[in-house]
């Protein structure tokens, strides 16, 4: 147990960004905040006096709502922004935003963004901590730490596993925060989806690409599967719903073909019957609730990383 | 006011000269060049003459570029002719080639002399009038290009978008032709940049923006050269950024058809790896593309098929960059960089002698743009520039004299420092 690593990241911006050790310390730091949250008093104080902003300007209710109990578990005060209550509707720029909420003394902002790079961008500018929540079409860290953590949990390891990520890659941070994770702690990583809803040179990733499903789920020990946002379709160009769930859906029959104990993920919320049967959603491979309820160490462990290595920082 | 320039390196391809000559300015005019360097034992100038010691120092003709966006009129918060050609003559720059797309555009006989009077008494440096092809840039229907010609337009472009229509952009080239005036030309295929902000590739998915493919230039580079070989007209490509344009270049001159091409510092210098932290300084058009590109660009500088290189100087307001990277503005200040980043990427790295920087940044330009310019011929305009090539310096966000600040060289350690610009004979710098 002699890990003399330090924590020094002030934010988490993507896991692009973060070294092995350091996505292995953010896991080994939520099995610690999960056995919190299984006692009775699911409080511990380790944000005391900490003021946490959660900051969106999509909708978002999972995300947010996990953060919030997060910090909340953590002792931390929450604040929540939306752009629909906030001066982000007159205008305001993202960086006048984040000085005004830092000089409120804010220690920690989560935000959600629409555009790629947001959180990157408010990072360089603000002195408080910044935990990206999900940035355009760029990452998603947080959730791709706490699906790596519900697959560790299941199969004891990451090493070694195949994983298979299934839908919309092109316009998905979930899978790239995936892929950059999974990728660092050993995983090998399929991606599968229609040709247009793979982006350019993802191999280069260090990943595979295939446009069949029933091989993205041969030898799979776990499918990641993503919500198909049909709704980012301007240009009408993705398959119809019924045709993708036909070709990509993954159903009790596909599943059979595959290893019998694959696991199901989701990052939800779920399109049921698009890209994934209610069956398989709620069947016995499924961890997509698991899921849920891991979020919360994750984000706890998150949380209170980047709060104690920005107080060292201060000091 | 007569100055002499002495003992310096005198670097001036247009008369083969490359050694340590005095030069007297007198007036506006370049009187006499002594090759040697004693012109003031021999003959010391009647009535005294400001005297600069050019001593291990180059001398050359002022940097002509054919690229620049003075913002005015219409977008005074970005640049003005005074700051934008105040900012020239700091980086080495006696004439700039003012880019169209104003507010309102530069597409009319009336446009071009508002800008003319504009121009007169407040620019510091040589300003040259670039036209637009279409009435107010929108690829409808042609700008009287007689007419633009006629008020002094050296050149035409949609500069920022290409004319898309095959048979609007036929007419312009016949016009241009007859009226000999150049067309300068941004190739890029709208369509296919699909509202790209970064180069499309590994880039643009690990970063999760949407890319502007090498296609969307080098198609249109096809076209537009194609076009203008029928025609018979003369064409240059602005801004050149992907190997692909370049081979495309590089053939149509061993054809023999009329076409010239430019490229700026940042697209010789950088690549899309600088774009990677989502900073907007990293932000063009067309974008920064691989090594690869950048690799096939310098060669292509060394070997020719690349004439001039120009800053595509392009000011924005920190309101329109220090926002998300898909809402910033495309482009970067460059003529107060240009000269340094030049030397210390290509001459002091060996890939150019003086010889070939003077003809990229100088005279090349002047002749694609039939300017008598980029040279130190007596009786020509003294233009003259006096450069260290060993200074360092590193660039700083707070010393730019242009309105704009938005360089992609913030904080880099550059070679090369523009000591002097005398500009019709008068000392700005």
């Amino acid at each position: 147990m002699a890990n003399k690593f330090v924590w020094t990241k002030k934010d988490l911006l993507g896991l692009e960004y973060l070294s092995k050790q350091e996505i292995e310390r953010i896991l080994s730091t939520a099995e610690s905040f999960k056995e919190v949250t299984t006692r009775e008093i699911k409080k511990v104080p380790s944000l005391r006096g900490k003021t946490v902003v959660n900051l969106f300007y999509e909708p978002s209710t999972r995300t947010r709502i996990s953060f919030e109990v997060a910090a909340k578990r953590l002792s931390a005060d929450v604040i929540n922004i939306s752009t629909e209550t906030s001066s982000v509707k007159k205008g305001e720029t993202l960086i006048d935003t984040g000085k005004n909420i830092e000089a409120l003394k804010v220690d920690i902002i989560v935000m959600r963004h629409n555009y790629s790079g947001a959180a990157i961008m408010l990072a360089r500018n603000v002195h408080a901590s910044v935990i990206n929540a999900g940035d355009g079409w760029h990452e998603h860290p947080t959730q791709a730490l706490l699906d790596m953590f519900t697959l560790k949990e299941k199969l004891g390891r990451l090493e070694g596993l195949n994983v298979s990520i299934v839908g919309d890659i092109a316009h998905s941070r979930v899978a790239r925060s995936n892929i950059w994770g999974l990728t660092k702690l050993g995983a090998n990583v399929t991606v599968c989806a229609p040709k247009m809803l793979i982006p350019a040179e993802m191999e280069k990733m260090g990943i595979k690409v295939t446009y069949d499903i029933d091989e993205a789920l041969h030898n799979a020990d776990a499918v990641n599967v993503l919500r198909m946002q049909f709704e980012r379709d301007e240009k009408n160009a993705f398959p119809k719903q019924l045709e993708y769930f036909k070709t990509f859906g993954i159903t009790k029959e596909r599943l059979a073909k595959a290893k019998k104990d694959i696991i199901v993920m989701h990052p939800g919320p779920i399109n049921r019957g698009i890209e994934i049967s209610s069956e398989v959603a709620d069947g016995t491979n499924s961890v997509i609730l698991e899921q849920v309820t891991n979020g919360i160490a994750v984000r706890m462990a998150v949380l209170f990383l980047v709060a104690q290595a920005n107080e060292s920082i201060k000091k | 006011m007569k100055i002499l320039i002495k003992n310096g390196r005198v670097v001036d391809p247009a008369n083969n000269l490359d050694q340590v000559c005095d030069i007297l300015v007198d007036g506006a005019k370049i009187a006499k060049i002594d090759v040697g360097g004693h012109l003031l034992k021999r003959c010391p100038p009647s009535g005294g003459a400001q005297i600069i010691d050019a001593s291990g120092k180059i001398v050359m003709p002022g940097l002509v570029d054919m690229h620049v966006h003075l913002r005015e009129p219409g977008r005074e918060d970005k640049e003005t002719i005074a700051s934008g050609t105040k900012a020239a003559a700091k980086g080495g720059v006696t004439t700039v080639l003012a880019m169209p797309n104003t507010s309102p555009a530069i597409d009319s006989l009336e446009a071009v002399k508002l800008l003319k009077d504009a121009i007169k008494n407040i620019a510091e440096v040589n300003v040259l009038i670039c036209g637009a092809i279409t009435k107010e840039r929108a690829g409808k229907e042609l700008a009287d290009i007689a007419g633009l010609k006629k008020a002094g337009a050296v050149a035409i472009s949609d500069d920022g978008v290409s004319v898309d229509s095959d048979e609007l952009f036929k007419k312009a080239l016949k016009q241009a032709k007859e009226q000999d005036v150049l067309i300068t030309s941004h190739c890029e295929d709208k369509i296919l940049s699909n509202n790209g902000v970064v180069n499309y590739g590994f880039t643009s998915t690990r970063l999760g923006l949407k890319g502007i493919s090498k296609e969307s230039e080098y198609k249109r580079v096809q076209r537009d050269i194609d076009l203008a070989a029928q025609a018979g007209a003369r064409i240059h490509i602005a801004h050149v950024s992907c190997s692909e344009s370049i081979e495309i270049i590089k053939k149509a001159k061993k054809k023999g058809i009329k076409v010239t091409a430019e490229v700026t510092p940042h697209h010789f210098s950088l690549t899309e790896e600088s774009v990677l932290m989502y900073d907007t300084n990293f932000k063009m058009n067309p974008p920064l593309r691989s090594k690869e590109d950048l690799l096939v660009i310098k060669a292509a500088l060394k070997d020719g098929t690349i004439d001039a290189i120009a800053s595509d100087h392009a000011p924005h307001t920190e309101n329109e960059k220090e926002i998300e990277f898909d809402r910033a503005e495309f482009g970067v200040i460059g003529l107060e960089t240009e000269m340094a980043v030049t030397i210390t990427e290509l001459v002091n790295t060996g890939l150019l002698d003086w010889r070939a920087l003077v003809e990229r940044m100088s005279l090349n330009p002047a002749r694609i743009l039939g300017i008598n310019k980029g040279t130190l011929s007596v009786g020509s305009d003294a233009d003259i520039i006096i450069v260290s090539q060993e200074k360092e310096w590193v660039v700083k966000k707070e010393k730019f004299v242009s309105k704009s600040k938005n360089s992609a060289f913030i904080e880099k350690k550059l070679k090369g420092v523009v000591e002097h610009t005398i500009c019709g004979g008068k000392i700005c710098v």
